[in-house]
């Protein structure tokens, strides 16, 4: 079977300055991939060069089994895969109703219709009335999304991320910055809204890496230096002395 | 999943009960602009009226980009000229050639070169938005307004293009010589131009020209090609410009090189923000309050710029969300019913306003009217620019008026904040 996303011998250099180098990253269909490390490791860099934000130097990546770098950004989400963002990424003067709609658009065929009432498409309402319900928003429809609460657009951005239907979800930071309470919500919200899909997850907090991923990638300077289970990971002794030693014991 | 079954339904439901109000509005709309010229017929109105029409679609077509995919031209009369020139030779080639077009279906050949010329600059255009966006525009802007003066063949040189609207075949026996015609031919046009432009914000294409406006990042993670949305939103903002410009081939009978000017760019970017961007209405009220000042204002002064200058930046300070962005703040006021907290603060507020206007005007003035030595006029009292009796009560006007204004000012302000806490906490969002 081939993997849904396959990284392969990535480097990405800003000038002089090697971010990633020798990045090899493999992501089982229907997996729930954690990627992990200190801060300034890559993991923002990685995902931006697998979503298409920046392109690699040199290197590959695959999107179940075709070649994708290089593509831009809409061109790799049209093959399904889709992505939040660590900062807030929302359309801000437009309602929640709208900020899943715009999502939903692309993937039920609409794309750039000035023909079309785009109130009376049945297809973008039920499957937008539905996205709202699952990420609890829906009483909140009709307020522009700069106005929500800090969770409140988190849970928007997921929406919005996994509108389209994509069949790989890259989620980046999605709990940073929120409460106890709010992240054990977000984590069964993305638990549920990934079922059957493949996830790829930055995160930094360890309880939710370890009670989500089925994997773990732990990236250090822009290298993946050990790729398991969360079993596995935790025993390896390079984590522990790069990564995991300070933080978890 | 029962949760997600009545939000569903309550969707079409909440939409039906809206459009009954939403017909009302264009309906009453539409009859306004029928009988408006029954009840002001002279001539003087009745041309008024035309150039406000005109003034509209322009207005509106510029809104296209500015107020939903976030553009910001300051060359959008290149497509109003090159309609009003693509009006005028296919009017005149009508009449060379014997033709059967009548004379209203000429702004559609406007709206065609516009649309064209769009087509063919808006590809690189619109790769970027922003300063980058703005810059081109702005440089295509005098490309295409001095080209009109180099090559004569097209654009007829100083002189312009001329021709004949009574000349074409006649519709229904209207020969639209007279200028109630021509309203009329306006007013048809304007309220098509209105309606397509009103039902392309409501297509996935309007609403995902929202989210380029909103961030353009984040558009390009959900399938589109923010590009391709600024490109098609320009194209369709080209050709509702070129039928504005057609319309004012047919009202003049001539297009100049002043129709595509640097000065005509910046008056439709000036009536869509005074008018309000965020809304669709806000283009319609700017393009008429500007339009009247514009013909009222050059009979009463020659520093009518000066002053458009000041209201312009007094509304890019004080209210960016131009007249429109005004009047809908009041609406949760209203639905939650602490609107009239605030309106005994607006009356006490309005003397001061006035004297501060007043004062400004009778400085202005007297600047302006120095050397000339006309007098003043200001509400029937005869000011003297040369004496000093005029300078001391001009003075007094502005710094007094000023002074008294801004405590004014923080009482509305602090009115408002209570009925909008009100409000917020009544469920109503301010």
């Amino acid at each position: 079977m081939t993997a849904a996303i396959e990284v392969r011998a990535v480097e990405k250099r800003f000038g002089n300055v090697g971010i990633i180098r020798d990045l090899n990253l493999s992501v089982a269909r229907g997996e729930r991939h954690a990627i992990i490390g200190p801060n300034g490791a890559g993991k923002s860099t990685t995902f931006n060069l697998i979503s298409g934000h920046i392109a690699p130097t040199s290197g590959e990546v695959k999107l179940n089994g075709d070649l994708i770098s290089g593509l831009r950004p809409f061109e790799i989400n049209r093959r399904g895969l889709s992505r939040s963002f660590q900062v807030t990424n929302v359309f801000a003067r437009m309602t929640v109703w709208e900020n899943v709609r715009c999502a939903v658009l692309w993937a039920t065929g609409h794309r750039y219709a000035f023909w079309k009432n785009v109130d009376s498409l049945p297809e973008v309402r039920e499957r937008t009335a539905q996205i709202l319900d699952d990420i609890h928003l829906t009483h909140r429809r009709d307020v522009p999304a700069g106005l929500l609460t800090y969770a409140e657009q988190r849970e928007l951005e997921i929406g919005i991320t996994i509108a389209s239907g994509a069949t790989v979800v890259m989620l980046d930071e999605p709990t940073a910055g929120m409460s106890n309470a709010e992240t054990e919500r977000a984590v069964a919200l993305i638990r549920r809204l990934t079922e059957g899909k493949t996830l790829v997850i930055v995160e930094h907090d360890m309880s939710v890496v370890f009670g989500l991923a089925d994997r773990i990638s732990v990236l250090v300077y822009g290298h993946i230096i050990a790729s398991g289970t969360p079993e596995e990971i935790r025993r390896d002794p390079k984590v522990k002395e790069a990564y995991l030693g300070e933080e978890a014991h | 999943m029962s949760t997600a079954m009545t939000s569903t339904s309550k969707v079409p439901a909440e939409a039906a009960g809206g459009s009954l109000r939403f017909y009302g509005v264009w309906l009453i709309g539409i009859i306004v602009l029928i009988v408006l010229p029954m009840i002001f017929s002279s001539g003087g109105l009745l041309t008024s009226f035309s150039l406000i029409g005109i003034a509209i679609v322009f207005a509106l077509s510029y809104n296209i980009l500015l107020g939903q995919t976030g553009l910001l031209s300051f060359g959008h009369a290149v497509h109003y000229g090159l309609g009003g020139f693509a009006a005028c030779h296919m009017m005149n080639a009508v009449v060379s050639h014997g033709w059967p077009i009548p004379l209203p279906f000429i702004p559609l050949f406007g709206g065609i070169g516009g649309l064209v010329f769009a087509m063919i600059i808006g590809w690189v255009m619109t790769k970027r938005a922003g300063t980058v966006f703005a810059m081109i525009s702005l440089g295509i802007g005098e490309l295409v307004a001095s080209s009109s003066l180099i090559l004569r063949s097209v654009f007829g040189g100083e002189s312009g293009i001329t021709t004949d609207r009574t000349a074409l075949p006649k519709l229904l026996g209207w020969s639209f010589g007279p200028q109630l015609q021509v309203y009329y031919l306006i007013a048809f046009w304007l309220v098509l131009s209105a309606i397509a432009m009103y039902a392309l914000t409501r297509t996935p294409l309007g609403r995902i020209s929202n989210a380029v406006r909103d961030n353009p990042e984040r558009v390009q993670f959900i399938g589109y090609d923010p590009h391709v949305v600024r490109y098609i939103a320009y194209c369709f903002a080209g050709f509702f410009a070129g039928v504005a410009g057609g319309l004012t081939a047919i009202n003049f009978e001539i297009a100049n090189s002043a129709l595509l000017g640097a000065i005509q760019s910046g008056l439709v970017l000036f009536s869509t923000f005074i008018g309000g961007t965020a809304f669709f209405f806000g283009p319609i009220l700017g393009a008429i309050l500007v339009t009247y000042l514009q013909l009222g204002l050059t009979n009463l002064t020659t520093a009518w710029q000066l002053y458009f200058g000041i209201i312009f930046i007094g509304i890019v300070m004080y209210a960016p969300g131009g007249i429109a962005g005004l009047l809908m703040m009041h609406r949760p006021l209203i639905r939650a019913g602490t609107l009239w907290t605030v309106i005994p603060s607006y009356f006490v507020a309005i003397v001061p306003t006035i004297a501060l206007a007043c004062g400004v005007i009778l400085a202005i003035e007297t600047v302006a009217r120095f050397s000339g030595g006309d007098a003043i006029n200001l509400f029937g009292i005869a000011f003297n620019p040369t004496s000093p009796v005029t300078w001391i009560a001009a003075a007094v006007l502005v710094v007094g008026g000023a002074f008294v204004a801004r405590l004014t000012w923080r009482r509305i302000a602090e009115a408002w904040d209570r009925a909008a806490t009100v409000a917020r906490d009544r469920g109503y969002l301010a």
